[in-house]
Order: C-alpha cells, then sequence, then structure tokens
C-alpha cells in the first residue's frame, strides 16, 4: 500500500500570537522591521542632530591649521577646507534633507491619493484627461525639466525644489491608486454601501481609502526615496540653495573643493553614505509592504529543504511515497511528475532515505 | 484605433507639452531675463541681444501666437538660438557635438543593465530563497548609492589611486575625433569606467523587479501545468515563466527610462565625459539658458522615441497587444 502525501500541503500555518502588538511587529517581515529601525534611527537622527551637533554647521574656524583636519576627538568625523565641522555639517544636513523629502512625500502623495480616486469614481472623459495628464508627466524625463524650472528661478530655494519636485511626483502612485480603486469599486461591499444610501463621499473616505492603505504607504515611501534622491543630485549640480546644508550641497562644496583628490574622504563619503542608508531603509520598508501585501514573494515560501534536498518553489511538486516494508522502518520516497527533476526516486542517495520532513 | 497609432498620439501630446512647456517657463518669470543674461557675459555682441529677446519672448516681439508659431517652427528646423556662455556658437552645433557620446555610453550601458538585470533576476526569481537572495540587501544598497557619489569613488580608487582606467574626458588628450582605430580605441578606454558605474547601480533596480515579478508569475496555474506535463525545467522557467514575466518589465523599462537617463547625465560630470549630461551641466553653472532648453528637448524626445520603440517591442512579444492591433 502507498500513501502519497502531497507536500504542499503541509505549508507552515500562521504564526498567531496571543500578544496583539508586539505579535504584529513579530509577524512582520524582518526587511520591513530593519527598514523600519533604520528609518526610525534617522529621523531620531533629524529631530535630536541639531540639539546635540558639536558646532554650528556653518562655523568657520579662524586657525588655517584647523582645516581639512583628519577625524579626531575634537572633530570626529574632521573638517572641511575652511574648518567646518563635518559631523555638525552631517546632522544638520540629514534633517534637512529628511524634512524636504518627506514634505514632498506627504503632498505628493495626497495628490495622488485624490487624482487616482477621483479618476476611477468619475470615470469617462474625467478619468481619460486626469490619466493623460498622469502618463505625460511620467514620460517627460524629470531631471532635465527640473534643472530648466529651478533654473530660471533666482532664489532656488527649499520651497521651489518641494513644489517642483511635488508637481512631477504624483502620478506615479495616481495609476496605481486608480487601479487599484477601480477593482475594489466593483466589489460587493461598495455596492452594499451604495444600496443603503450612503453618500459618495463617505464611500469613498470609509469604504475604498481604507482599503488602499498598503499601496498608498507605498507610493509614499515610494515618492521620499525618489525626493531625497532627486534633491541631493540637483545640490549637487549646483542647482539648490547653496548656503543651506543639505547633503546635497554638503557633496556640492565637497566635489568642488577637491575634497576627493586632497584625500578628504572623511568631508564626501559620509553625506553619501548617509543618503544610500536612508534609501536602503526605505527600500526595505517597500520590500517589506510588497512581501505583506503578496504572499509569495515571502522567504517562508522561498527555498525549502525536503528530506534532506533543497527544493525551490519553481521546481515541480513533490510528492511524497510512503512504503512500508517488512520488519523494516518506514520507507520515505520523495519523487515528483517531472521526469528531469532533480528529486527523482532512481537517483542514488534518495532511496530510503528517512530524513525529517522540514 | 490601433494600438501603435494610440501609442503615437500620446507621444506626440507628450512631445508637444514638452515643447509648451518649454517655451512658457522663460516667460513666465519676472523681471527682464535678456537684461540679467546681457549683464553677466559682458563679451556679448548687440546681435545677441536681439536674438535673446526674440528667444526668451521679452520686449514683446509680436503677439504671444505668433512667437509660439516662430518657436515651432524653429524647433521643427532644429534651430534652438545661440549659446550665451560660449558666443556665437549655436546651440544646435553644440548639441550635435554632445549626442553621438552621450547615445553611444548611456545607451550601450542601459541596456547592458538591463538584460544582465532581468537575467539575474529570472535565475533568482525561481531560486526563491536561494543563495542569489542573500545578497538582497547588498543590492538594495548599491541600488540607492546616488550614481555620482559611486562615480567619483570609482574614479578615485580605479583610475586615480590605481591607474586602471583614463581620469576624464572621453578620449585621449590631443587624437582628433575620427575614424581611424587610435581614437576609436582611446574612446572605448575613455568609456569603460563610466559605463561600468551605471551598469553597476542600475542593475540592481531591473534584477530586484524581475525578481518579484518573476516570484508572483512562478505561481501561476500555467506554469504548474507546464510542470506537469513533465517539459524541462529550462523551457518551463524561460517559455513559461519568464517569457510572461517580462511582459510588466519592459514597461516598467519604458517608464524608468527617463529616471535612468537623468541619473547618467549627471554621472558624466564627474567624468567630464562630452555628452549631454556635461554639456547641460555646464549651461546650468555659467547660466546659458538657450543650451539649457536645448538640452531639455532633444534629452525628452530621445526618452519618448525609446518609449515608443519600446512599445513597438511589446507589440512583438505580447500576443495580447498584437491582438487588439489585428482586431481593431
Amino acid at each position: 500500500m502507498t500513501t502519497v502525501i502531497p507536500l504542499l500541503a503541509e505549508s507552515s500555518a500562521p504564526v498567531v500570537s496571543d500578544q496583539p502588538v508586539s505579535g504584529r511587529w513579530r509577524r512582520l517581515p524582518t526587511k520591513a522591521k530593519v527598514g523600519a529601525v533604520l528609518l526610525g534611527l534617522f529621523v531620531i537622527i533629524a529631530i535630536v542632530g541639531p540639539l546635540v551637533s558639536p558646532y554650528s554647521p556653518s562655523y568657520q574656524n579662524p586657525s588655517p591649521s584647523l582645516s581639512l583636519q583628519p577625524p579626531s576627538a575634537a572633530h570626529l568625523l574632521g573638517t572641511t577646507n575652511s574648518g567646518q565641522d563635518v559631523l555638525s555639517q552631517l546632522l544638520t544636513g540629514i534633517g534637512l534633507t529628511l524634512e524636504l523629502a518627506i514634505i514632498v512625500g506627504v503632498i505628493a502623495t495626497a495628490l495622488s491619493v485624490i487624482v487616482g480616486v477621483s479618476a476611477a469614481y468619475l470615470g469617462g472623459l474625467w478619468d481619460d484627461v486626469l490619466m493623460l495628464i498622469a502618463n505625460v508627466v511620467l514620460v517627460i524625463p524629470a531631471l532635465p525639466l527640473l534643472i530648466i524650472l529651478l533654473g530660471y528661478e533666482p532664489q532656488r530655494g527649499e520651497a521651489a525644489t518641494i513644489v517642483v519636485l511635488t508637481a512631477l511626483n504624483w502620478p506615479w502612485g495616481a495609476r496605481l491608486i486608480r487601479a487599484q480603486t477601480l477593482a475594489i469599486t466593483s466589489r460587493d461591499f461598495v455596492a452594499a454601501a451604495r444600496e443603503t444610501g450612503e453618500r459618495t463621499w463617505r464611500i469613498l473616505l470609509s469604504e475604498i481609502v481604507p482599503n488602499e492603505i498598503g499601496l498608498i504607504a507605498a507610493s509614499f515611501v515610494n515618492t521620499v526615496l525618489y525626493a531625497i534622491g532627486a534633491s541631493v543630485a540637483l545640490a549637487f549640480i549646483g542647482v539648490a540653495d547653496l548656503s543651506s546644508y543639505s547633503l546635497g550641497t554638503m557633496l556640492y562644496w565637497a566635489e568642488s573643493q577637491q575634497a576627493l583628490s586632497l584625500g578628504a574622504w572623511w568631508w564626501f563619503v559620509p553625506p553619501g553614505i548617509a543618503v544610500a542608508l536612508m534609501g536602503t531603509a526605505l527600500v526595505l520598508l517597500n520590500f517589506g509592504i510588497d512581501e505583506l501585501s503578496n504572499p509569495r514573494l515571502r522567504a517562508a515560501t522561498g527555498l525549502r529543504r525536503v528530506a534532506g534536498h533543497r527544493l525551490y518553489p519553481a521546481d515541480p511538486t513533490p510528492v511524497l511515497h510512503i512504503m512500508p516494508e517488512q520488519d523494516g522502518p518506514i520507507r520515505r520516497v520523495l519523487h515528483s511528475f517531472s521526469r528531469s527533476s532533480l528529486l527523482d526516486e532512481r537517483r542514488p542517495g534518495l532511496r530510503g532515505n528517512d530524513g525529517e520532513l522540514k | 484605433m490601433p494600438f501603435i497609432l494610440r501609442r503615437l498620439a500620446f507621444y506626440l501630446v507628450a512631445a508637444w507639452v514638452a515643447l509648451t512647456a518649454n517655451f512658457f517657463i522663460p516667460r513666465a518669470i519676472p523681471g527682464n531675463a535678456v537684461e540679467a543674461i546681457m549683464a553677466k557675459f559682458p563679451n556679448l555682441q548687440p546681435s545677441a541681444y536681439k536674438a535673446l529677446e526674440a528667444m526668451l519672448g521679452v520686449g514683446h516681439p509680436g503677439s504671444l501666437l505668433s512667437q509660439y508659431g516662430n518657436y515651432l517652427v524653429d524647433v521643427v528646423h532644429f534651430n534652438f538660438g545661440t549659446s550665451v556662455a560660449e558666443y556665437p556658437a549655436k546651440v544646435s552645433t553644440l548639441l550635435g557635438e554632445a549626442i553621438p557620446w552621450t547615445l553611444t555610453l548611456v545607451g550601450t550601458a542601459t541596456v547592458i543593465a538591463f538584460f544582465v538585470g532581468t537575467g539575474l533576476g529570472i535565475l533568482a526569481g525561481w531560486r526563491h530563497g536561494g543563495s542569489l537572495d542573500r545578497v538582497l540587501p547588498g543590492l538594495m544598497f548599491v541600488q540607492t548609492i546616488p550614481y555620482f557619489f559611486l562615480a567619483l569613488i570609482l574614479l578615485d580608487l580605479l583610475a586615480i589611486n590605481l591607474h586602471w582606467f583614463p581620469i576624464a574626458q572621453g578620449y585621449g588628450q590631443g587624437l582628433i575625433p575620427g575614424w581611424d582605430w587610435t581614437f576609436i580605441s582611446s574612446a572605448i578606454d575613455h568609456s569603460l569606467l563610466p559605463a561600468f558605474t551605471i551598469v553597476i547601480t542600475s542593475l540592481a533596480g531591473w534584477m530586484l523587479q524581475m525578481r518579484n515579478v518573476m516570484i508572483t508569475t512562478i505561481g501561476e496555474d500555467y506554469v504548474l501545468a507546464a510542470q506537469a506535463k513533465g517539459l524541462p525545467n529550462r523551457r518551463v522557467v524561460l517559455t513559461y515563466a519568464a517569457r510572461n514575466a517580462l511582459l510588466p518589465q519592459l514597461q516598467g523599462f519604458g517608464l524608468a527610462l527617463g529616471f535612468v537617463v537623468s541619473g547618467a547625465l549627471v554621472m558624466e560630470i564627474v567624468f567630464s565625459y562630452p555628452g549631454l549630461g556635461l554639456l547641460l551641466l555646464t549651461a546650468v553653472s555659467s547660466d546659458d539658458y538657450p543650451v539649457m532648453q536645448g538640452c531639455f528637448l532633444v534629452i525628452t524626445f530621445a526618452v519618448l522615441l525609446a518609449n515608443l520603440i519600446i512599445d513597438l517591442v511589446l507589440v512583438y512579444v505580447d500576443p495580447r497587444v498584437r491582438a487588439r492591433v489585428a482586431t481593431s
């Protein structure tokens, strides 16, 4: 007698925890946890940084012997060519850059929710026109447009950068949210709300938008990520208020004062690493959100070891034969539907393997 | 309306929007831009004043509508005005010198990064949870390093300290551009490090995206059916899973192109590579508005054209789009 057990049936059941809040945190994908902690760290630096920074970022030490000093006890990250403390500039810069990116993220995401939901809900000509605008803005390369827009703006200040970055950033989220709204609007609970005579704005606010929180969070994270990259790149090429101390202007001054060829890596490397780490935190967070909404992406559904063999999700469905033998241990033999499978019964080493199932 | 005609109409609208924005932006700023420019460049001839006025719409040379008409006619004839920083060089000449460099470098490197990244993404998605997944956090970090930052670090390490690559420019000093081997080999030699930087930074993005689509596709029933038929793994992965995962990837390629090209343009300044990026950025630092606007138009049109080509490829690889083309 042979019992055939499809192995995929034993896929892990969701872990249920009796502690709601900490349990929910524990169930978050590791990537999301690392991303959230890293991002939280940067937010704390942004808030506390200016208070604990040892010097004013603009303080120029009059003594020429203190310019371009390598890291020391007095200047943990060394000094710039005019004797400014790099650590103080970095702490201020993280705050400024993050603040700008978050403002852009909030406004642009709000815009994409408004445009996306109304395009889907109003339909018809409104939908066509709004999506045409979104697609046109998406397809025009942003950086050259930013450069000519900000190039004519005499001050090139922070406010102008925020306005322009917001104006160019809402379409991506708006497209996704429109698609999601279309899918949700056809669901039963929305029809039920409509039948009970709910007003349109109430249906939108309490039935549709709450169901898009994951998508809204993802597009916020993406916008912040983009705004950090774009504002740093713009400042690096000099299209920004160069008297402020953002991470981008730090890089601009370090580059234009030849920090690297003078060997002053401590001036140039920290702001770049800070930008990349902030970006990594956001990408990790985004991957975590993806894994939450798409269970197939989770690591738990990836590579598994079955009876001592590596089994990838793309491999053909494995099947376990349990064959009781006379006076012997129960034989567990893995084989599969596919001739070409790695897990063929006829291969040596597999026969009689009663290794534990994992 | 057939798919391609509809897309063509869309790109025409996008091009028109870009042209119109380019026309109105200098006219929307307060103050006299021409005076400001003339004050900055004392060596400009008085004849430049008139040309600038016409281009920037100051001093009201005719109605706005006739200005707009003249502007469109000028653009169609590739007449983008005169550079103010390198007066009296024509903007179209400067653009013509820069375009081949950028097209070869950024184009080739982006296509290489796309194919290698997509290939690695197929592998990583197929072997979900395998060894390629273990380097994911590292890839995410590389992906978020600003292009120009990585470029500067690589330049410092590999070119200045180790002398593996030439330091800057598009070709060796004293060479005359032409189709002889000394020049071409020098140009290739100078493009290796910039190309390497573009590939490294943009590869991870394509790979992560393709991996995620692959993982989702592998869970589809038709993949299971293909396996149940006993098809070889290679065929299941390439013809069933990857073929379908490639469609969103291609669409994403079109949309991300503007972003990738923008990053590559900023990177050109680090290598002093004589392309559009360097031209645009020197124009920014010298307030050379006519050159800035010419660069914007050329880059935008190039990205729109690339998107149109991707749409044509989509018609070729996606039977659903082909069916729509045939029935309508």
